[in-house]
């Protein structure tokens, strides 16, 4: 099946490539936008036909490697 | 004093910080990262800087769970010695050895300049060639050098004594401009729980021979290799 994962710093981390991106955007004339921090999305398949065991799975690999969990928070979706 | 060099793909600091440990008289090997033990006999276990796995994810976060690393966290809690250089630093703190984590600097750029280092502590194996509170000049060089870890863990950190270099100017004074990276308490090393283990963003081993412009940084070898 397939899932996605979403890692987001945690909040109260400075996020300086988020600042830069958002000053870049204010820039550029958008100026309605605020609070920009940067994340990562990772698109992967799961060979499992059981969800719980699947999220199970995604969780391991969140934990193990995906996320740094001293800075950032993660989310998993499967479709 | 018998060294193991781990050697990543994408590490490019390794010959030099071999070179500076043979010169303080330390016999040194490389390891491969896929090795799954250090060498017989291993004193000193060495994760060298420079961009392991191109940065890949997060600096240092793949090199950290590679096969070499549970040999080299097997060493640091036999009580053995590690050090871990820029990469080596972020590979050590990926890799659950050292607390705390190196993020992006807060000016946004990579920095690469000379620095001045206070030391903390000098009765440390990797410190003990140093007087308490002398001011190094060394050298910077990365993107991701800013130390950050929760309030608790600094804490716990200044509380027992863990850090092993601050960043400074050169009267030892602490100030934001010495701290360009943005480190919480300007921290540039610490140590771990026992101190053996240490991790450093500067590069002593760019400073072991007049030639290229300094020495403060052959304490640390000496120390190492007394």
């Amino acid at each position: 099946m397939k899932a996605r994962i979403v890692v987001t710093l945690k909040t109260g981390v400075l996020d300086p490539q988020g600042k830069a991106i958002e000053a870049a955007l204010k820039s550029f004339g958008i100026q309605e936008v605020s609070g920009v921090r940067q994340g990562k999305v990772f698109d992967l398949e799961v060979d499992s036909d059981n969800r719980e065991q699947a999220e199970a799975t995604l969780k391991a690999a969140c934990e193990k490697l995906l996320a740094n969990t001293v800075v950032e928070n993660y989310t998993v979706e499967i479709a | 004093m018998r060294a193991a060099v781990v050697v990543f793909p994408g590490s490019n600091r390794d010959g030099d910080v071999a070179r500076a440990l043979r010169r303080s008289g330390a016999e040194v090997v490389s390891v491969w990262h896929a090795d799954t033990e250090l060498p017989a006999g291993t004193d000193l276990a060495v994760v060298p800087g420079g961009f392991s796995y191109g940065d890949y994810l997060r600096c240092g976060a793949i090199a950290g769970r590679a096969a070499a690393m549970d040999a080299v966290r097997a060493h640091a809690a036999r009580g053995g010695l590690v050090l871990g250089i820029c990469n080596g630093f972020q590979i050590l703190c990926e890799s659950g050895l050292l607390p705390g984590v190196l993020m992006r600097n807060v000016n946004r750029r990579f920095i690469c300049h000379r620095q001045f280092l206070r030391v903390e502590r000098t009765d440390t194996r990797f410190t003990s060639a140093y007087t308490e509170g002398q001011v190094i000049d060394v050298c910077v060089a990365h993107g991701e050098g800013n130390y950050f870890a929760d309030p608790e863990t600094i804490q716990r950190l200044e509380g027992e004594g863990r850090v092993a270099f601050r960043y400074c100017d050169a009267t030892g004074t602490l100030t934001e401009d010495a701290n360009r990276n943005g480190s919480l308490n300007s921290i540039a090393g610490i140590y771990s729980e026992q101190r053996n283990v240490l991790g450093m963003m500067p590069h002593p081993e760019n400073f072991v021979d007049g030639l290229v412009g300094g020495t403060d940084g052959k304490g640390l070898f000496d120390s190492l290799a007394a």
